[in-house]
């Protein structure tokens, strides 16, 4: 299939194969998402951040850990573009490094999160009875714990750090994940086309696997993106406990956090770490929301 | 074929279904005619094996059918719902609703059972990556008797299958189905409300009633007029004074 | 006259270019019952609503003359159009499971309708509304009115739809395929009611339906439609002896249970059909 990647053979209304068919498929989706301004914005910003996190010892002016106690609350400079914080740590560098603690620790959530409440919710619908009471149960009970409580319990149980931290959100996130799966499923699992793939003789692992779950997909993308910022301050709240990442790591939430006191006479030290925050779930939302619509074939 | 003794299904303490018994020969078509409510559906739910709540004896070539279904007997007996726009999955192209059924029964030579497959419902191979949206209710229509057709069964359960289509439609599809009888030996069990697409299409009929099958006779009788039960009367007064434009 | 339409196009806005979905509709309809029949996507049902003004939101619509009871439809505002949808003119639709508020009772419902149009009482209203039902002949109306709408049956509903419909006492009924998702006899039993309403009123009713021989049994008049277009307009009595392919392809290709046809004919379309 050499020289076949061109745009005809991309936008093909016959495609002659399915690999083809797969190509035009993505192709069509990339249009359509970038047509979609807002999403484009999304998703420009999100890679932005995502590569000046990872490219943080290039960027950084220097050490994010580095403090100096003689230029500490400095307001923005050519020195300090973002200033300094109270321990005269360069507000820029700390921003940079913290992407990779926050934006990892939100991924990483998500990454447990997503999958687990799919499996629980969609196994609970379609199979309903027992299963289904056993799983909501469960799933109850986990929604029956304030979020922030039941994290900290986890956490003082392990040991506090930054994977602790994922692990204790991840457990008190997944539970909505799995009542929307739940119900999306709920509303299809009845249906025709569901009936009719049981009657081709596939099994319920499969019914659930490859018909029900790309249903629900989009609702729980949604979901995820409105997450984000919640989980971003999850994250933050168990810092501020001692119970998340430790100082003097970086991490947006924390720097919040542990600034709080100097909102009113040195701003800009609370504010940019929540600037990074704000603009990050933003970002995500905006990109949610574009996916949503390239992922539901009915909308081209 | 198909040996059904004392049926009965229950929905909760409605009974749907009264203890009806049937048969079907090899090759034959078999008509359920009834209104809404009177148990045709669930006779064939119950039969294809999406209800699992009924009593009595069903059989299909000599097996006794149990609660549970094997693969085996979803690769013999498939199904092809009336409402087309309801029974393929709208985020599936044409070529994955066609080629689940090879997957789950691990069939060789996928890409030319597909193209065979839509071939012999008549559609071009141009739709083969489309999706339920982008096409018409008949082309629909199409392709969920292609795919009830994939794993090449012996009987076709077919539940209004063209109600849900425009009249020129329906009589494409009509066709379609005779043809493919013909060529493939099938047998049919086709329920309707319609009379004429029963009488069409199948030799013998069941008139359902209330969960009762109130009688049973040949399509040359009910054309004739030879009814026994009085809802089979009422019912084909209705359909012949209806079919035929009115004249001055 | 109580419906002029003349010249009536309605187009859609595509990606590209735009998608004619009524080409040159011309219809008059007085205290009379017409019938319009096609397949789905003729254009059928968004010409009767366009009398109504009914339509989707991106429809450019364009015509001569469209008018109801003289008033011209294409330039009268929101508030006239409101006093027409409704009040004068009623419209049912295909599923009455759709089109009744679920958390309300069939009597609530109608005497809601009574009340907007006409004024009055609560109490006034409600015996308004059982009246209206034992006029859809619904044989104990002080039943029905105490019911919601999952406790009744697709024909009950309808016909609860129905009185709906006729509490500001309309003149002109648009019937929008009102029988498809009904039984047989049901439908029978529908068509004949809502006949019999309109002619005892007096009536003008539009009847759409993709089904022909059953539109001319309750119509006097019939227009066929194909592709955006009229193709044929004839007296209901007069279809056997139909001229345009079309027509004659609709009534040959469904089957009959008078007599056996071995193979049902299959309508051979002509791209001609598609020119005027």
């Amino acid at each position: 299939m050499s020289g076949v990647l061109s745009r005809e053979w991309l936008l093909s209304e016959t495609p002659a194969s399915r690999a083809q068919a797969a190509w035009v498929r993505r192709y069509r989706g990339w249009l359509q998402f970038r047509a979609n301004g807002l999403a484009m914005v999304g998703l420009v910003t999100v890679a932005i951040m995502i590569v000046a996190s990872l490219a943080a010892p290039l960027l950084a002016l220097q050490d994010p850990t580095a403090q100096d106690l003689a230029g500490r609350l400095a307001p923005p400079s050519a020195a300090h573009w973002f200033g300094t914080d109270e321990l005269g740590r360069d507000i820029y560098s700390r921003i940079l490094y913290g992407g990779r603690v926050t934006l990892g620790m939100v991924v990483a959530v998500v990454l447990l999160v997503a999958p687990v409440g799919l499996a629980v919710g969609s196994v609970a619908g379609y199979l309903g009875g027992l299963a289904d009471r056993v799983l909501m149960r469960v799933t109850d009970v986990f929604l029956a714990f304030p979020r922030l409580v039941l994290a900290l319990a986890f956490v003082a149980a392990l040991r506090p750090g930054i994977s602790s931290a994922v692990i204790a959100i991840a457990l008190t996130a997944w539970p909505p994940y799995a009542r929307l799966a739940r119900a999306d499923t709920l509303t299809v699992r009845n249906s025709d086309f569901i009936a009719a793939v049981r009657l081709a003789g596939a099994g319920s692992f499969r019914i659930i696997l490859r018909h029900i779950v790309p249903l629900c997909l989009s609702s729980v993308i949604v979901r995820v993106t409105l997450d984000m910022s919640g989980i971003i301050l999850t994250a933050a709240a168990l810092g501020f406990l001692g119970m998340g990442a430790q100082p003097p790591m970086p991490e947006w939430g924390t720097m919040i956090a542990s600034s709080r006191a100097f909102i009113l006479d040195q701003w800009w030290v609370p504010t940019i770490p929540g600037l990074a925050i704000f603009v990050a779930s933003l970002a995500f939302n905006l990109l949610g929301d574009g996916m949503r619509d390239v992922l539901d074939p009915r909308q081209r | 074929m198909i040996e059904i003794d004392g049926l009965s299904v229950r929905f909760g303490r409605t009974e749907a279904v009264k203890a009806i018994s049937f048969s079907v020969a090899q090759g034959e078509s078999f008509g359920i005619v009834g209104e809404s409510g009177s148990g045709k559906s669930t006779v064939l739910r119950a039969l294809s094996g999406l209800n699992p709540d009924w009593t009595g004896r069903m059989s299909v070539d000599g097996q006794a059918l149990t609660r549970r279904r094997s693969k085996d007997f979803y690769r013999r007996v498939q199904m092809v719902f009336q409402d087309p726009y309801g029974s393929l999955h709208p985020r599936q192209t044409v070529d994955r609703l066609l080629s689940e059924p090879l997957l789950v029964h691990r069939m060789d030579n996928v890409e030319r059972r597909i193209m065979r497959g839509l071939n012999e419902v008549a559609l071009p191979t141009s739709i083969r990556f489309r999706y339920p949206h982008q096409l018409s209710g008949g082309q629909r229509q199409r392709v969920a008797i292609a795919r009830a057709l994939m794993a090449e069964p012996q009987v076709l359960l077919l539940d209004e299958p063209t109600s849900a289509l425009d009249v020129s439609v329906q009589a494409e599809v009509l066709n379609l189905l005779s043809d493919l009888q013909q060529a493939h030996g099938l047998t049919y069990i086709l329920v309707s409300h319609n009379l004429a697409v029963v009488a069409h299409l199948c030799g013998r009929i069941g008139v359902m009633q209330s969960g009762e099958l109130v009688e049973l006779l040949s399509a040359d009788d009910l054309r004739a007029g030879r009814t026994r039960h009085p809802h089979t009367a009422a019912l084909r007064e209705l359909s012949i004074e209806l079919e035929e434009p009115e004249t001055a | 006259m109580l419906v002029e339409i003349q010249n009536l196009r309605i187009r859609f806005p595509t990606a590209t270019d735009h998608s004619d979905a009524v080409r040159n509709v011309s219809l008059t309809l007085g205290q009379e019952k017409l019938g319009i029949v096609g397949e789905s996507g003729s254009g059928k049902s968004l010409t009767a609503r366009s009398i109504l003004r009914l339509l989707p939101s991106n429809a450019v619509v364009s015509a001569d003359r469209l008018a109801f009871d003289g008033i011209d439809v294409m330039r009268a505002d929101e508030m006239v159009l409101r006093r027409i949808r409704g009040a004068r003119a009623g419209l049912i639709l295909q599923d009455p499971k759709f089109s009744l508020n679920p958390v309300m009772t069939a009597g609530a419902q109608i005497a809601e309708a009574w009340r907007v149009h006409r004024g009055g009482g609560r109490k006034l209203a409600m015996r308004a509304a059982i009246d209206l039902l034992a006029q859809v002949q619904i044989r104990d109306p002080q039943h029905v009115a105490q019911a919601y709408p999952h406790e009744l049956s697709g024909g009950m509903g309808q016909r609860v739809m129905i009185a709906m419909m006729l509490a500001p006492d309309p003149e002109l009924l648009i019937a929008d395929e009102p029988t498809s998702a009904l039984d047989a006899t049901v439908q029978a039993e529908i068509l004949r009611l809502i006949e019999d309403l309109v002619s005892r009123r007096g009536m003008g009713l539009i009847l759409i339906s993709h089904d022909l021989p059953l539109v001319s049994h309750f119509c006097d008049r019939v227009a066929v439609m194909y592709a955006g277009r009229v193709v044929e307009e004839l007296a209901a009595a007069d279809l056997t002896r139909a001229r345009h392919p079309y027509t004659r392809g609709l009534l040959e290709c469904l089957p009959t249970l008078s007599h056996q046809k071995r193979r049902l004919a299959v309508m051979q379309r002509d791209p001609s059909w598609l020119e005027p």
